[in-house]
């Protein structure tokens, strides 16, 4: 039976819990109580009837992005399209990826997929990249919510934050720390940024293998900031997906199908475990990963990328827009219980009800 | 039309994404799982059934929404766990959940808060006479120090785990496997875990230890010598000599005063170690994995030649290890010398008796914790009066609705079975910290004078109305019942 969407405050009473089927938005706003009141109600009344909307277009949100598919037509199916289309149209590079490598479903566990061999590094740029709609589904959603919040009522600072993948809104001189979670099971932090209005970003996903969604590599966490939630969304898969090391016998690579029996992935090989890995393998995977983030970032499609696997970090190099991603990776051992990100970044929100 | 499902797999209809889900998996979402073939709801918040009949501890979600059909409540008590209740930590506000309800005519206070322990840890009792390394040896996980081993006890090596100076005193990794080694441990799962000079072992709560690779079956009887005076009467006239091999003491039925009692005459015998009194013997090998917890795989090797003056040919010689584990019998040559021969029959009864006396090896895990300041605060607004109402057995502390045992002296030290508290109930922060449930139970009379969070309070029918929270499972058999005021069995 259907359930009906959820809505709740959290028992801080500060945050804004929405829930329905794999949706799970965690909400926050400041601002005057009567501000951040319009602004909860007008995501609630936006949120309800998210879900069917995106159901009603799933087969189409499925099926692999080429120049000239067709364009879904719902508001955030259409955001999760053009956050995606980058990727598949020329100047970003296509190449035929094959008709067996499809998305994964269902929903979050869709993944974007490169060159049909499992397995192979992916470098968007010069094997083609083969995306579907999901990939930035998480991240359009929380924008989607966002805007409506924004548009209620004036804010100085908000988030929508979607299992990781987070929205933000900053009026000028505003600003937001975060910090970012390397395995949603084990409780580090691998590092904390700090956002600025000026520095325009306005999203911030996180991907790994051991989150949400199947990945195709095997980065404990890939977190990206970018312009936009979707486009943070759909970069993170990506990347995280380039971190790889092809062939290791110490990956353990399960059919998609074997874990969720809808998947149109088939029998595609999705990493589910990864051992112990050398020094330098570590290196060589997240070099790996890094090429692909600085050509985003070079393209425009994301602002900087911290990539993590096996306790090892990799930024890109600050761009010259000033967006940075401060590691503060000997203070954060140091501090004690109160530490003071304002949101954690990590492949899966575990969310205290 | 039915729809033909692939084998092992329900769909989930509770929201339109429709997933198939295999079983033991998760759908998308993560709320609804495939468990045995059949969708059952897996939220975070977990409320404490006492049903009736003990059925499975989780509710399909279908049967769920019948049982919740107001009605059919009142004919059953229900405890508010704090599993998924979440926490106001580090605000100094009232708990999350703050629940009344009447058992017996009294008005009761249920405060339910997750916890969130810097000041954390296990105790291990593994119940095994295997040297698992020297006392006060670190153990590792995944090459961190996250313990080490403490005190033996009776047919049982200790490790404690955790604590506050591994989980944020080291160095971030250390803090970091130390909190994943605990809630691994907590939440029921093995974990692999090695003894610097020591010993690998995989321990999962209530489950038999492994160590260096061989699992454990049973705890020995008692230790060389006692198992000497426990079967000394079942040997006597079957068999001239018994030594029972144990690490810590080896038992002589010819020399042991059970023997002597019995009329055993001298054989000649001859072991290696140091005699503590007769027919006991101290450290007559290395401590090991092998026979009763010593080093050796040839029980010969802890003998030295037979006195001539005294033994014969023919002498007839069981030696034995402490669990009936390990056993070998053998005769004397014309040179005195032991030859090893088949267990005859009648001892093949003695041994299986030792091994039955031999109670199941366990790893059992106890979660030891204290609650500090900003969780009683979430109590009250005098956290000192929850602690003395604690002392004076006013309120009562349960996790997940397994009791506590409250250590004596300041602060509210208590320390719980893991077994005993519901699945999965513990989870993280990345301080490093533990999250575990705790609840105080107290009159509703004692709440208001200890300063409680009065206008907080919440009847339990209402919050049994936010069910799409909720998930219902039934009161473990062994545990007493938290409500009640004289618990049914005493505290563990």
């Amino acid at each position: 039976m259907r359930e009906p969407a959820q809505i709740r405050m959290l028992p801080d009473g500060r945050r804004l819990h929405l829930h329905d089927g794999p949706i799970d938005l965690i909400i926050e706003a400041d601002g005057p109580r009567r501000a951040v009141e319009q602004a909860y109600k007008a995501a609630a009344t936006r949120f309800v009837t998210i879900l069917d909307e995106l159901c009603a277009e799933l087969p189409l949100l499925r099926a692999p992005v080429f120049p000239n598919s067709p364009r879904p037509s719902s508001p955030i199916a259409r955001r999760m399209y053009d956050a995606v289309l980058q990727y598949a149209t020329s100047g970003v590079g296509v190449r035929h990826a094959g008709p067996h490598v499809r998305t994964l479903s269902p929903w979050h566990r869709h993944s974007c997929l490169c060159s049909p061999e499992l397995g192979a590094t992916p470098s968007p740029f010069e094997r083609g990249l083969f995306i579907t709609p999901m990939a930035a589904v998480a991240g359009a959603v929380a924008e989607a919510v966002l805007q409506e919040m924004t548009q209620a009522a004036d804010l100085p600072r908000a988030y929508v934050n979607n299992g990781g993948d987070i929205a933000i809104h900053l009026a000028p001189d505003q600003s937001f720390t975060v910090g970012m979670v390397e395995r949603p099971e084990s409780p580090s932090l691998f590092g904390s940024a700090t956002i600025t209005a000026e520095s325009g970003i306005r999203g911030i996903a996180t991907s790994g293998w051991r989150g949400r969604s199947f990945s195709l590599g095997i980065a404990d966490a890939v977190t990206v900031l970018a312009s936009t939630a979707a486009e943070a969304d759909a970069a993170a898969t990506i990347i995280a997906n380039a971190v790889n090391l092809p062939g290791h016998p110490a990956i353990t690579r399960v059919p998609a199908n074997q874990i969720a029996p809808d998947s149109d992935l088939l029998d595609l090989h999705v990493t589910r475990d990864v051992g112990p890995l050398s020094p330098r393998e570590i290196r060589q995977a997240l070099n790996s990963g890094l090429r692909v983030a600085e050509t985003l970032r070079d393209k425009g499609l994301i602002l900087s990328a911290a990539l993590c696997l096996q306790g090892q970090v990799v930024v890109t190099v600050q761009d010259r827009r000033g967006s940075e991603l401060q590691l503060r990776l000997e203070t954060l051992c140091e501090r004690g219980a109160s530490a003071p990100e304002e949101m954690l970044c990590q492949p899966k929100e575990r969310i205290h009800a | 039309m039915a729809e033909v499902l692939p084998p092992d797999t329900v769909r989930c209809d509770a929201c339109p994404v429709l997933c198939y889900i295999k079983k033991g998996h998760s759908g998308a979402c993560d709320r609804y799982a495939n468990v045995d073939n059949q969708l059952v709801r897996v939220d975070p918040h977990l409320l404490l059934d006492r049903a009736k009949s003990q059925g499975a501890p989780l509710v399909p979600f279908l049967e769920r929404e019948q049982e919740w059909d107001g009605q059919l409540l009142k004919g059953r008590e229900t405890f508010v766990t704090a599993i998924g209740a979440g926490t106001t930590y580090p605000d100094y506000k009232p708990a999350p959940f703050i629940v009344s309800s009447e058992v017996d005519g009294v008005d009761l206070v249920t405060v339910v808060t997750e916890g969130i322990f810097s000041y954390c840890g296990v105790k291990l009792k593994i119940d095994t006479d295997r040297h698992l390394g020297p006392e006060r040896n670190l153990v590792r996980a995944q090459g961190e120090p996250v313990g080490h081993i403490t005190t033996a006890e009776y047919g049982s090596q200790m490790l404690s785990i955790g604590g506050v100076h591994h989980l944020t005193g080291g160095t971030k990794s250390e803090g970091r496997v130390t909190c994943e080694t605990l809630l691994d441990l907590c939440n029921g799962k093995e974990v692999a875990l090695t003894i610097d000079d020591g010993a690998s072992i995989t321990v999962a709560a209530n489950q038999q230890p492994v160590v260096n690779g061989q699992r454990e079956e049973r705890m020995r009887v008692g230790c060389g010598s006692a198992a000497i005076g426990m079967f000394a009467k079942q040997w006597f006239g079957k068999v001239d000599e018994v030594v029972v091999v144990d690490d810590h003491i080896t038992g002589v039925l010819s020399e042991h005063q059970a023997g002597k009692m019995l009329g055993v005459r001298e054989t000649g015998i001859a072991i290696q170690g140091r005699r503590s009194t007769p027919g006991r013997y101290f450290q007559v090998a290395q401590p090991g994995t092998g026979w009763g917890g010593t080093n050796i795989s040839d029980p010969l090797a802890i003998l030295r030649p037979f006195k001539a003056k005294l033994a014969w040919p023919n002498l007839r010689l069981l030696m034995v290890s402490t669990t009936g584990e390990h056993c070998a019998y053998y005769e004397l040559d014309e040179s005195l010398r032991p030859v090893e021969k088949d267990l005859p029959s009648a001892l093949q009864e003695s041994v299986a008796r030792i091994r039955e006396n031999c109670e199941p090896a366990l790893t059992t895990v106890l979660f030891m914790a204290g609650a500090g300041g900003s969780l009683r605060a979430g109590v009250t607004e005098n956290p000192v009066k929850l602690t003395n109402s604690v002392k004076q057995s006013l309120t009562r502390v349960t996790c997940g609705g397994a009791p506590a045992y409250i250590w004596p002296g300041g602060g509210i030290t208590f320390m719980v079975d893991v077994a005993r508290m519901p699945e999965n109930a513990f989870g993280y922060v990345p301080t490093p910290a533990l999250v575990a449930p705790i609840e105080f139970t107290l009159k509703q009379s004692d709440y208001a004078a200890l300063g409680g969070h009065i206008d907080y309070i919440r009847p339990l029918a209402e919050v049994l109305r936010e069910k799409d929270r909720q998930r219902q499972f039934t009161s473990l058999p062994a545990n007493p019942w938290p409500l009640k005021s004289s618990p049914d069995r005493g505290e563990p």
